[in-house]
């Protein structure tokens, strides 16, 4: 998974609960939680679409990283990286 | 028109998801309504067979308007929805289809014919004109046009069965809206498709089944999805509606309800720390949020401390029956809705959550059921995700309390005589005056206090 396929993943994700989300008006580098004022429920939902799209293991630990556009792609990107370098976890 | 909510006045019939002669139980969904605050599907509160459809899609009724006849058994037919406001002949039971109860039909209902207001008048010269109400109502209804139908019935009258033999093609096949949405959208065609709702009514699960297995359908089209179907300028209509409608009950509350207040700071560290170690061991689908253990709580305590949990009706306090928690979910777009999660206090933590995150789709796409809206005993405002620290809650009518979360924040916070920095959420509760004193109030946050501290037993 290169950067701009993350970055995409990291969009459709977000579109999947919040439909009407306007990436043109949302920076990457803005908490995307509070501009879009997803709820918890959302933003499991948010963490529920990437898992089924990437397959990557993302637990509670990794939200921190999963705040803002650009640091959502990043950690996408490093993580599915660090899985294809080591055998698949029991 | 049932009415939906303390705040509903009127309402919009959308659709029909039942049709004349189809057997409905008590629970099944048979029509869609819309209130000022959300789409409902309306259940039917009776079993028995459906005879007339009394309004026509699209229409706005004042609530207590009957909506249709049902027949639940020999000459029991009574609008569902309110006592007739006239008389109506007696309408003879149908000519029973295979598989409907049998019942004892009185002499009367026996006669052949399905039409008896006209069964006495002379006949008309045209044939149409001499088709019975029942009759013209199913034509109505799938679309049919009598003057094109072949009558064969005595002196050439149109029988029901001319009527369901006609142009079955174009027969209204019974679907939910968003199901008739999404159809037109993946282009799927609503005949080809199995229903699996209750009396083979097609849901939105069966055109995505069905476009998925043609294959025209993408990834992200397919998944449950929340639907937006409002243009902007319908939306805005639903906005300003639904302002009025909190603006009346809120207005109503506050103008009725002595509301007294009660707040406390419980400490969430042993329960955040048992939720952590339980997703922790957890695929995403059961992970669980702080809200969901709250709510828990809320539920458990309105059952211990039940003074706070019903309705104040006729100057007086009416205990519900269960609890069921009503969730204020606020929508994108603005406004909100508190529906029932029922009997929450009986629900396991992972069932208690996947029926929030139900609910809550369902409230944000619209697709509440009548019992949702019309059966919280007490309420829970969470406004944690929200980021402010407590919320002092207004009633809603004709409930007694309503309990508020805040955020979970980081405090410094002193137990056994030592500080440390802790996990706390401030609880806050708003009551009725009228049914209860702020003992019980403290009571019942006391209780919700002490179950927080015991996560492992919510």
């Amino acid at each position: 998974m290169n950067r701009t396929e993350a970055l995409e993943i990291v969009k459709d994700s977000i579109a999947r609960i919040v439909p009407d989300a306007d990436f043109t008006r949302l920076g990457p580098d803005e908490k995307f939680r509070d501009a879009l004022e997803m709820d918890s429920l959302d933003f499991l939902g948010f963490v529920e679409t990437l898992i089924e799209r990437t397959g990557l293991a993302i637990d509670e630990n990794d939200y921190p990283a999963l705040t803002t556009l650009s640091e959502s792609a990043d950690f996408l990107v490093t993580r599915a990286a660090g899985r294809a370098g080591q055998p698949p976890s029991p | 028109m049932p009415s939906l909510g303390a705040d509903m006045d009127e309402g919009v019939l959308l659709e029909w998801l039942v049709r004349p002669g189809q057997q409905v139980h008590k629970g099944d969904v048979v029509a869609v309504v819309e209130t000022s605050k959300s789409t409902i599907e309306v259940e039917c509160f009776d079993t028995g067979t459906v005879q007339h459809l009394l309004v026509e899609p699209g229409t706005t009724v004042p609530v207590g308007t009957p909506l249709a006849v049902i027949g639940t058994g020999p000459q029991a037919t009574h609008p569902a929805s309110a006592a007739p406001r006239r008389r109506r002949a007696p309408v003879p039971a149908r000519p029973k289809t295979p598989g409907a109860v049998p019942h004892k039909a009185p002499a009367e209902a026996r006669r052949p014919a399905p039409f008896a207001p006209d069964a006495a008048r002379p006949p008309a010269p045209a044939p149409v004109a001499a088709t019975g109400p029942l009759v013209r109502h199913l034509a109505h209804d799938r679309g049919i046009d009598l003057s094109a139908v072949h009558g064969t019935g005595p002196g050439g009258r149109i029988t029901r069965t001319d009527v369901e033999h006609a142009a079955p093609a174009g027969r209204r096949i019974p679907a939910s809206p968003l199901a008739r949405r999404l159809a037109e959208e993946l282009h799927v065609s609503l005949a080809d498709v199995p229903g699996s709702g209750a009396h083979g009514v097609v849901r939105a699960a069966d055109i995505r089944a069905a476009a998925e297995a043609a294959g025209t359908v993408t990834a992200s089209a397919a998944a449950p999805a929340p639907v937006r179907p409002a243009p902007a300028r319908r939306a805005a209509d639903r906005a300003t509606a639904m302002r009025h409608a909190i603006g009346a009950l809120m207005a109503r509350s506050k103008r009725e309800i002595p509301h007294y207040y009660l707040s406390t700071t419980i400490d969430l560290a042993a329960a955040l720390e048992w939720m952590h170690e339980h997703n922790r061991h957890s695929p995403v689908s059961e992970r669980l949020v702080p809200a969901a253990l709250l709510l828990k709580a809320a539920a458990l305590a309105a059952d211990q401390v039940p003074e706070l949990n019903g309705f104040w009706t006729e100057d007086r306090f009416a205990p519900g029956s269960g609890v069921h928690l009503g969730v204020a979910v606020s929508l994108r777009g603005g406004g909100l809705v508190a529906p029932a999660l029922h009997h929450a206090d009986t629900l396991a933590l992972p069932e208690l959550m996947a029926a929030l995150k139900d609910l809550v789709a369902r409230a944000r796409t619209g697709r509440l059921r009548g019992s949702e809206t019309t059966d919280p005993t007490i309420t829970v405002t969470n406004l944690g995700d929200q980021g402010v620290e407590s919320v002092f809650g207004v009633i809603y009518p004709p409930q007694v309390a309503l309990v508020g979360f805040g955020r979970v924040v980081e405090r410094p916070f002193a137990t056994g005589g030592l500080l440390g920095v802790r996990p706390v959420v401030t609880a806050t509760l708003s009551a009725d005056h009228r049914a209860t004193d702020g003992a019980v109030g403290a009571r019942y946050l006391t209780a919700v206090d002490h179950l927080l501290q015991k996560p492992e037993e919510l």
